[in-house]
């Protein structure tokens, strides 16, 4: 909880009033449910029209009582003079008409205290004046952090996608220059390994779209009856190249689990996770796959045999663009986002997920879905 | 005369890759390691007669660490450093500055790295031992 506090400047020619006003003021904090902080305020007073804009146009003022009748100005005509700057002002008048309400409304005026008026009904109006300038505070800082990281994604999104060009350049570079020799087959790691950068920069551009789209609710769902049995089992057998490569086993424990869900999200879910689990693997490893239902939930347990996880890194592993960088991951392509969109989809439907990994020997990650009513 | 060799130490693929196909074709014999620990275990067998090392591989120091391990155990032998820490903090390390002499590499080369010049200061550094 932070302490702040609001600059009041009173302004009136009854010396009673500016007076009772600071006193009434002077250890007054306001508190609300929606502020988190301590406000409190410093007053200051002027006793004519003319005071009071001298004084404001050296110091800082948060919220002004602003007297509707100065023996030199009226109310109106001090509003019309600092309409540029940012105070919230507090008309007081003996003679409530609608009249000067309206116009002191029109001129920007906050709110209204009829004279005579308790030191009950002064606080609840400057609390009022206080709470607006709070989350006008609060907006302002909320949207200077949305700024910030978005600048930092799109910074880091910026060098993702640099570095694989850089990379595929200097490749074409050196075979521009026939830098070993005229032999084609003597390119072929330059090749390979350029193919290689520019198919994860392609997956890498997929993923912010799939990323930001979840991010933005702009996904358009179908939600329907899934038998993940089915679903689950076809998206693996999209793997089965990619595992027989490294030789690791897919082995399935899948129950007949139905779901309400969209089937691009199961996809994706499903794909970034086996994925993942052959990747991280060592050659000859295991990737183990059960589908089955605890309660309200689907549970999916993805586990694998491979290169395990550090307790101290399993914390990041949801952040974009995270990888985790060391001796066994350093041949690995990815782009950092996959278990960013598994989170965002496993977020949509409520659940949550479990990681348990041991390093060097294996990872087991299990994801909790609840089902979605349908859409009619 | 048989072929300067010349450990390059980088925690990117592509760029040990290059760096290691230029090299070649300018008549040294190049090996990498890709990792602190990986370079560590080479220093110690101190086959080579030059290295090439980045300053952040798995610790953001990992650079100095190494060419001061180099320095330690054979001084003659040149070390340069590379490094994009300039780029991207405006911070540049270079000898001229150091006054405290705690950069233990020869040359330090920021990043982009053109193969040329790192091919210069090898030449240069090798010749004048
Ligand atoms: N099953 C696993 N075993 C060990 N480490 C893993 C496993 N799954 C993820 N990781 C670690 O977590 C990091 C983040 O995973 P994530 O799926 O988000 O990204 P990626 O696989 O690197 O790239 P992408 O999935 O976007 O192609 C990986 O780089 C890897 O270091
Ligand atoms: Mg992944």
């Amino acid at each position: 909880m932070n302490r702040i506090t609001l600059n009041v400047l009173v302004v009136d020619d009854e010396q009673g009033m500016t007076s009772g006003a600071e006193r009434c003021l002077r250890r007054f904090i306001a508190k609300d449910e929606n502020i988190k902080d301590e406000i409190s305020f410093a007053v200051s007073t002027a006793s004519s029209g003319k005071e009071a804009l001298d004084f404001l146009e050296k110091n800082n003022v948060d919220i002004m009582l602003l007297d509707y009748k100065l023996p030199d100005m009226n109310g109106i005509e001090i509003l019309e003079k600092v309409s540029d700057k940012k105070i919230l002002t507090i008309v007081i008048t003996a003679f409530a008409s609608l009249d000067v309400a309206i116009t002191a409304t029109k001129k920007g005026a906050f709110d209204f205290l009829a004279k005579p008026f308790t030191p009950e009904e002064l606080r609840n109006s400057v609390r009022k004046a206080a709470t607006s300038i709070y989350s006008m505070r609060m907006l302002k800082i909320l949207e200077e952090e949305k700024k910030s990281i978005r600048f930092e994604f799109i910074s880091v999104l910026a060098h993702e996608l640099k570095s694989p060009i850089s990379a595929v350049e200097g490749y074409l570079k050196l075979i521009d220059e026939r830098i070993k020799g005229n032999d084609v087959s003597a390119y072929d790691t330059m090749i390979k390994r350029s193919i290689e950068r520019l198919n994860s920069m392609r997956k890498l551009i997929i993923d912010i779209i799939d990323l930001t789209k979840l991010e933005s609710n702009r996904k358009v769902r179908n939600i329907e009856r899934i038998n993940l049995a089915q679903s689950v089992k076809s998206i693996i057998d999209g793997f089965e190249n990619q595992a027989k490569e490294r030789n690791i086993k897919i082995i399935t424990d899948i129950k007949d689990v139905f779901i309400n869900a969209d089937a691009g999200d199961i996809e994706m879910l499903v794909s970034n996770m086996v994925s993942n689990g052959i990747k991280y693997n060592k050659d000859g490893g295991e990737v183990k796959i059960i589908v089955d239902s605890e309660g309200e939930f689907t549970k999916l347990i993805f586990s694998d045999t491979g290169i395990g996880i550090k307790q101290e890194d399993l914390d990041k592993l949801f952040k974009e663009f995270v990888r985790i960088k060391n001796e066994q991951t350093r041949t690995i392509e990815g782009s950092g986002l996959g278990l960013s969109i598994v989170k965002k989809i496993v977020d949509f439907y409520d659940g949550k997920i479990n990681i348990e990994s041991e390093f060097g020997k294996g990872t087991s990650f299990t994801l909790y879905l609840k089902s979605k009513p349908p859409c009619d | 005369m048989s072929k300067k060799k010349i450990l390059i130490v980088d925690d990117d693929t592509d760029m040990i890759e290059q760096t290691k196909a230029y090299l070649e074709s300018i008549g040294y014999s190049v090996f990498e390691a890709y990792s602190q620990k990986e370079a560590e275990e080479l220093i110690e067998q101190g086959e080579f007669d030059a290295a090439v090392v980045d300053l952040m591989l798995e610790n953001p120091d990992s650079g100095f660490v190494l060419s001061s391990k180099i320095k330690k155990k054979f001084p003659q032998k040149p070390v340069i450093m590379i490094t994009s820490v300039g780029k991207e903090t405006g911070i540049f390390f270079d000898k001229r500055n150091d006054t405290g002499n705690w950069i233990k590499a020869d040359v330090v080369i920021q990043k982009d790295l053109r193969f040329e010049q790192l091919e210069k200061e090898l030449e240069k550094l090798l010749e004048k031992k």
